[in-house]
């Protein structure tokens, strides 16, 4: 991968929040480690993925790469320059370059203004079109490249259905012509009807603006189908990074592993047959993460060694990392899979239709 | 673009009814805010005519003494044979201007320490609250009465007064409404679309926290003219000769017993008053509203 090629390079990045206590004193009492050490890139033009449940520290990431968020150490670098660096005038610029998709369609447009108003504010904030009326058509064009009608700039959102309030969110992010959008679980709040739509047009906006996503989501069968890298995410750490077609066939990690499993198959014959190996136990408090590797009290390979040591990203192939030493390249189908499972369970998996 | 965003480009669409034509059509189809609007009216036109308006001069004795209402005294007289119909005319003015003048001071300053301790919180929170929670420990009219007797005596001075002693209550109010609103996910995009914090402040937090702040300034006019009834009655208010609603309450007390309409009249003026401006605080709720007003806009 040459460098000029990445646009998003996170280097070690981690996010730990403070918890206090105390009413009047606060003291700190510990620390939710968020985001553990991160480290991946973004090539241009690409759609990375970020999968991984429920508080792993997805969004997090998705914060910090908006600059919502600063994160505790480690770098952020975009196009080559560190983002936590920028002066208020380099920031401004880096927010005409870098915009947002987010989760809830009902949270994430201001119930107060229309969708002129909502879509119209960048190119206001930003200077880009002085006038109202300059607005107005710029408005009226944006709604159309995401398939609303230019009657809907009088509307407010809660005039709309989620899948058309999702369209206006994309308007904005698209507002300012980035380079860059992430879509923090942009879909996941949607009908499954819409999700399929919604993620039709940002493809046709990837081509269309020459996009680069970052697509957050925990939905693997949509994940699988828009991305082409795909990073699976664990307690604030990274347990595999691969092509997107080579992590759902071939991915080693138990955790990726168990992840591909739980999909379930649409079809009651194959999904009564295959082996349900059923991730033990609940996901650790990252206040206070296991020691070694953070997957080993749920592990089903994990041994006393897991326990003492954390475990490093290493190559498992081209376009293939995995934080495990359990698993690799040379033994890339794990013991505790029969192949008769295995054969049922991953490939082709949901999406592949 | 594609050729249909061209033709959608010079579509006209039907624009929404907007600002004063659509606040004009909520306050008409609201009964209640009809109301408001009528009896306002007519205390604002005695609070500006009150001296033409009034039968008698409101500071003429005579030994007709609390009489009942009568023909010639409609309202009676008071414990010094004063008209008390020309008193309440008269004292409209002051009774209202202390009203709305304290209560739109209090929602001014208290809504600003509110939206800032709440939105950047931190050290600056910290001596805001830490401020209000002082505040919080008097009750308001001891507060009011030390700022008067700091900065001696006057309407203008009873005015800032009182509005000092108000405020806190608006900022815990604005700065509760913060903490929950600038968790919203728009919020977010705001920022990730650039919108500086001042702007984010005012177009999208502000208008979001409005009901509640609307609904304690009706409240806060009522208890603004009583307020500015106990510093009169204390000698720290009005001068003793200019009539005031609540300088008139506070005086009857005494004769209570003896004529029932000294204490009556001048509470019904204020209960009318705070009544009016509550149906049109309502309204106004309702307007600021996108979703409510979607029928009657």
């Amino acid at each position: 991968m040459s460098a000029e090629d990445v646009l998003v390079e996170l280097r070690d990045v981690r996010k730990y929040f403070p918890v206090k206590r105390g009413i009047v004193f606060d003291r700190v009492i510990g620390q939710v480690r968020a985001v553990d050490g991160v480290s991946f890139s973004i090539r241009r033009g690409e759609t990375f993925g970020l999968v991984g449940e429920s508080g792993c520290g997805k969004s997090t990431i998705g914060r910090l790469l908006l600059k919502l968020d600063e994160p505790t150490s480690g770098q952020i670098r975009f196009a080559g320059r560190d983002i936590a660096g920028f002066d208020a005038a380099e920031t401004l610029a880096f927010r005409r370059r870098v915009q947002a998709v987010f989760q809830d369609p009902y949270s994430s447009l201001n119930p107060r203004m229309t969708v002129e108003e909502i879509v119209g504010e960048p190119l206001l904030v930003h200077s880009i079109e002085a006038s109202r009326a300059g607005r107005l058509q710029r408005v009226r064009q944006l709604l159309s490249v995401c398939g609303l009608p230019a009657r809907s700039v009088d509307s407010y959102p809660h005039e709309m259905s989620g899948g058309q309030r999702q369209r206006v969110g994309i308007a904005r992010a698209l507002a300012l012509r980035p380079d860059f959008i992430v879509c923090d679980e942009a879909v996941s709040a949607l009908d499954v009807s819409i999700q399929a739509q919604i993620v039709r047009l940002l493809q046709e906006l990837r081509s269309e603006f020459g996009l680069t996503y970052l697509f957050i989501g925990h939905d693997l069968s949509v994940v699988r189908h828009i991305c082409r890298r795909v990073a699976v995410m664990y307690l604030g750490r990274i347990a595999e990074i691969a092509d997107s077609d080579i992590l759902f066939d071939e991915g080693c990690h138990p955790y990726t592993q168990a992840l591909l499993a739980s999909v379930p198959v649409p079809d009651p014959e194959i999904e009564h047959r295959r082996a349900h190996q059923m991730i033990r136990g609940e996901i650790p408090s990252p206040m206070n993460p296991p020691s070694g590797c953070v997957f080993h009290p749920r592990c089903p390979l994990a041994d006393e060694s897991c326990r003492r040591s954390v475990p490093e990203l290493r190559k498992a192939g081209e376009e293939h990392d995995v934080a495990c030493p359990k698993v690799g390249p040379a033994d890339i189908s794990p013991a505790w899979l029969t192949d008769k499972a295995k054969a049922d369970a991953v490939p082709g998996g949901p999406g592949r239709s | 673009m594609t050729e249909q965003a061209l033709i959608d480009t010079f579509e006209a669409p039907p624009r929404r009814q907007r600002g004063w034509a659509k606040l004009r059509g909520v306050l008409l189809s609201d009964r209640k805010a009809l109301f408001g609007l009528v009896i306002l009216s007519l205390f604002t036109i005695a609070a500006i005519f009150g001296p033409w308006i009034a039968p008698y001069d409101p500071n003429a004795m005579s030994f007709d003494m609390m009489l009942s209402p009568s023909w010639s005294h409609p309202l009676g007289t008071d414990d010094l044979g004063r008209d008390l119909l020309s008193r309440i005319i008269v004292g409209t003015q002051v009774s209202m201007f202390v009203g709305v003048a304290t209560v739109a001071i209090a929602l001014v300053v208290g809504v600003t320490l509110g939206v800032l301790a709440g939105y950047f919180g931190g050290w600056l929170d910290h001596i805001i609250m830490r401020y209000i929670d002082l505040q919080w420990a008097f009750p308001n009219i001891i507060i009011a009465v030390y700022l008067v007797a700091v900065f001696g005596t006057g309407l203008l001075n009873l005015i800032i007064a009182i509005s000092l002693a108000f405020f806190d209550d608006f900022a815990r109010i604005a700065r509760g409404m913060v903490l929950s609103i600038k968790e919203e996910q728009y919020i977010a995009a705001a920022r990730t679309v650039g919108v500086s914090h001042l702007r984010i402040m005012w177009r999208h937090i502000l208008p979001n926290a409005m009901a509640p702040i609307i609904v304690q300034a009706t409240v806060s006019v009522s208890y603004a003219i009583l307020a500015e009834a106990s510093l009169s009655f204390l000698g720290l208010g009005v001068e003793a000769t200019t009539p005031t609603w609540g300088l008139i309450l506070a005086e009857a007390r005494s004769f209570i017993t003896r004529a029932w309409g000294l204490g009556i009249f001048p509470g019904i003026a204020i209960m009318l008053t705070v009544l009016s401006i509550n149906f049109i605080g309502d309204a106004l709720r309702d307007f600021l509203d996108v979703r409510e007003t979607k029928e009657s806009a």
